[in-house]
């Protein structure tokens, strides 16, 4: 697609006054260049906490092992778990989404490009001190759900659960400073023509996971600033023996932690929305219903958070409340499952790897999916609760559903994002051994988990029956990490000497396959005009749309233009395009931010050490600000500069 | 309005697709994700309202909490809600001096607010009311100590947004500059009345 050629001459192309080399990544406030950072950082933690399960399995492989002590195991599994989450897949997630959403919307960047490199550098900094604490007397070891009283100073003595709370707090600050940026682009930077009704999928889960984001994350954040104050300035909101509640602490945390694994899962499930229908050459079957469903799932996931707390007694009432309720939630879920199959079905299937990743979705979410009905009813629960069966179930449906449903959407628009193909043949051999080390790895805690063997325990004894299962699960967790290995390599010999990407190597549908392979940085060189659902397959096969009914993208239209193939607006001349100006504002905001972080964590300690670093990151992050003031108003559309 | 049109200088914002401002509709999500914050710290404070009274260190409320002082307290919040609206309906007339008048008006008055809660923390503290004296100290100081908080990243907003202003006094961006952090303002505002019903007076 030649936009950018054939409108050179009429459009002037900014002068782009972006910095060289590293400058140019830390003052970026290009949309693309920060959902890059995002992917690669998120897939450096994402590493980082495969080593953890690796190490975890290599402990449990063989029964009475000593290979880990049981703290460090301890640390291992909260790690892991802490790591996945929030440094991992909803990265991955906010990755792709900051790179595809304002191509998919037809916009030129976010609504607050400044915001957005905020919330990339916060996210840097809150995982690297997350991880700090490793080296400042032990990470976190009690548990990525960090029950109470476990959590309290006499417990947890080390910094570690410290180190989770500010780490925690600050990934939280840059994912709802991330969400209402999506919000508000979304909402507010669509292309003219796009309604609501005719945004791509995986544009509407985002919205949804935005809002579900900005209501579910402050309950997680007081419940944190409760815990950091019962640690050191003396409260008692969790502790039992002075009246404090250790229930408590699990409402807040699983109102929040419920509806974070639809975080999870609800963009990837956008990402299958958009595969599927390219790789079956067929509109998705009944978009209103995978939209509606996903934001039923949405309001849903704020109503189940107790089927957490099954086992804690909260009485027949609330088990049977919460049990219909997360009953009730598979249906929309359902919905979704059947008509991707139908999407699929009498389609003329392009068995590329992305397809092969989406429909590996499909099948093992289904599996994660049926696991999770028999956790949600109350009797079989209390049975099943805090086994291996659960460790199997969310394996199951953020391993096999949302990391391959991540894996679809790289193969997918890894050509877009780099402007090379990424390696077919191995991509599909990688797929295969991943999915069977996978279920190697996950399927036999099923078993061990019905056979009642606990979570979060080093070790256990050889007469419990559960080695068999142990050792195939490490050996499949082994060959997993080859299965990773493989992908990197992919990823790296295909960016150094891959096939050159067209603009639209899948024949897509969807606004971000209209632009070159990377996108210029302004993405549009004029803003298309969307006139349904599929406006490049308009565009491709205009004879295709008058068939189905559509008005036609020839003929005029009042007066507007055709362009490069799209409508247009007419305007009276074309304007210049105005692109936000780079900046290190945000990064040093972010500093400062990081800097008050430490001061936090040791204010009750060491106080004056730590309130003059609170005062440091303060001044810091007031300089900061006064710079964002001032480039934003250089920037402003309407300033003459 | 064509999206590609800027030839309108002054007080109207580019083409958006809800019609809203995108500051304006970034600030509305905020508060509602703000709203969840103070209905968590205020569920909590209700949560322990009955163990505290059943606690050999039972803290009473009542016998605690000043009502004239924070009834005063309620009013300036509000007053300086009421000068906010002024300062932004004059930013919008263009009358500089007004909104110097009344913008510096709600800042002082939040100011004198958080001077006041300052002065009852104080005066509590030396009663005998502290983070750890019972259920009472440690929900109620967190739950108020945090609006305070943000009633200060209000003013310093504020502040901030005025010497903005000043430095660029033409910028077509002020008048909502100054109306989202009146939004803010409100909201923060509103918690307070929340929060002196459900807490002090209730």
């Amino acid at each position: 697609m030649a936009i950018a050629e054939r409108t050179a001459g009429t459009v002037s192309i900014p002068d782009l006054k972006m910095r060289p080399g590293w400058a140019g990544w830390l003052s970026t406030t290009d949309h693309k260049r920060i959902g890059i950072m995002y992917l690669v950082s998120a897939f450096v933690f994402f590493l980082i906490g495969g080593i953890e399960a690796l190490l975890m399995r290599i402990q449990l492989g063989v029964p009475d092992n000593t290979f880990l002590t049981p703290d460090v195991y301890n640390q291992m599994f909260t790690m892991h778990g802490t790591t996945m989450i929030f440094l991992g897949l909803m990265p991955l997630n906010v990755g792709l989404g900051n790179y595809m959403v304002p191509l998919m919307i037809g916009a030129r960047d976010m609504a607050f490009p400044r915001l957005n490199a905020l919330s990339i550098w916060l996210f840097i900094f809150g995982g690297l001190m997350l991880y700090v604490s490793f080296f400042v007397g032990g990470a976190p070891n009690v548990g990525w759900f960090a029950y109470a009283p476990l959590t309290q100073k006499q417990f947890a003595p080390t910094a570690g659960v410290d180190y989770w709370i500010i780490g925690i707090g600050l990934t939280g600050v840059a994912s709802i400073a991330g969400a209402l940026n999506f919000i508000v682009t979304i909402l507010n930077m669509r292309a003219p023509g796009m309604t609501l009704n005719r945004m791509p999928l995986f544009v509407w889960m985002q919205l949804v996971v935005a809002f579900i984001l900005i209501f579910a994350f402050p309950v997680l954040t007081v419940a944190t600033i409760q815990l950091l104050f019962d640690r050191h300035f003396g409260t008692r909101f969790f502790l039992p023996n002075l009246g404090g509640d250790a229930v408590l602490w699990q409402h807040l945390f699983w109102f929040f932690g419920h509806p974070e694994v639809y975080i999870l899962i609800l963009p990837t499930m956008g990402i299958i929305s958009e595969v599927l229908p390219t790789f079956s050459r067929k509109p998705i079957f009944g978009y209103a219903f995978v939209a509606y469903s996903g934001v039923a799932i949405g309001f849903l996931g704020f109503l189940v958070w107790a089927h957490h707390m099954f086992a804690v007694g909260l009485g027949p009432l609330a088990n049977a409340f919460f049990g219909a309720a997360s009953f009730l939630i598979a249906i929309p879920t359902g919905v979704k499952i059947f008509n991707w199959l139908a999407t699929m079905w009498q389609g003329s299937l392009n068995l590329t790897t992305a397809m092969h990743y989406a429909i590996g979705f499909i099948s093992m979410f289904i599996i994660g999916g049926i696991s999770g009905i028999t956790l949600a009813s109350p009797p079989i629960n209390v049975q099943q609760t805090d086994s291996y069966y659960v460790v199997a179930h969310m394996h199951y449906v953020l391993f096999g559903g949302a990391i391959q449903g991540i894996f679809a959407g790289i193969f997918y628009w890894f050509p877009k994002m780099t402007g090379r193909m990424l390696d077919e043949r191995l991509g599909k051999w990688q797929f295969w051994l991943m999915l069977i080390s996978f279920n190697l790895t996950f399927f036999p805690m099923h078993l061990s988990g019905n056979a009642g063997m606990p979570r979060r325990i080093y070790t256990y004894e050889a007469e419990m029956g559960w080695n068999l299962w142990n050792l195939i699960s490490t050996i499949g967790s082994l060959l997993l990490a080859v299965a990773f290995l493989l992908f990197l390599w992919n990823v790296v010999t295909s960016i150094r000497r891959g096939p050159v990407a067209p603009a639209d190597p899948w024949d897509g549908a969807t606004l971000e396959w209209a632009v070159s392979s990377p996108p210029p940085v302004y993405n549009f060189a004029v803003t298309p005009r969307v006139r349904s659902r599929r406006p490049l397959w308009d565009q491709k096969y205009p004879h295709l749309h008058e068939i189905n009914g559509g008005h036609g993208t020839s003929g005029a239209h009042g007066e507007s233009e055709r362009r490069d193939g799209f409508e247009h607006e007419t305007s009276p001349a074309i304007e210049p395009i105005h692109l936000p100006s780079p900046t290190y504002a945000p990064l040093i905001v972010s500093v400062g931010i990081m800097i008050l972080g430490f001061g936090i964590i040791y204010l009750g300690d060491f106080g004056l050490i730590a309130a003059s670093a609170m005062l440091v990151g303060l001044l810091t992050m007031a300089f900061g600000i006064l710079s964002w003031v001032r480039i934003s108003h250089v920037d402003s559309p309407h300033h003459a500069h | 309005m064509s999206e590609l049109t800027t030839r309108t200088h002054g007080a109207v914002a580019h083409h958006t697709s809800l019609g809203v401002d995108n500051r304006k509709l970034g600030v509305w999500a905020f508060i509602g994700s703000e709203t969840l914050f103070f209905a968590t710290l205020i569920t909590t404070y209700f949560v322990f309202a009955p163990v505290n009274r059943a606690r050999p260190d039972f803290q009473d409320p009542r016998e605690f909490l000043d009502i004239e002082l924070t009834t005063v307290l309620a009013s300036i919040l509000l007053a300086s809600s009421l000068t906010m609206v002024l300062a932004l309906s004059a930013s919008r007339r263009g009358d500089r001096r007004s909104f110097t008048t009344w913008l510096l008006a709600t800042v002082g008055l939040g100011l004198a607010f958080i001077g006041g809660q300052v002065y009852e923390f104080n005066h509590l503290y030396h009663e005998g009311l502290t983070l750890s004296s019972s259920l009472f100290g440690t929900t109620f100081f967190v739950l108020t100590g945090f609006h305070g908080t943000h009633v200060a990243i209000g003013v310093i907003w504020l502040l901030s947004v005025f010497f903005k202003v000043r430095a660029y006094p033409d910028s077509p961006e002020n008048v909502m500059d100054v109306e989202i952090a009146g939004l803010y303002w409100h909201f923060v505002d509103l918690v307070w009345v929340a929060i002196f019903v459900l807490v002090y007076l209730i």
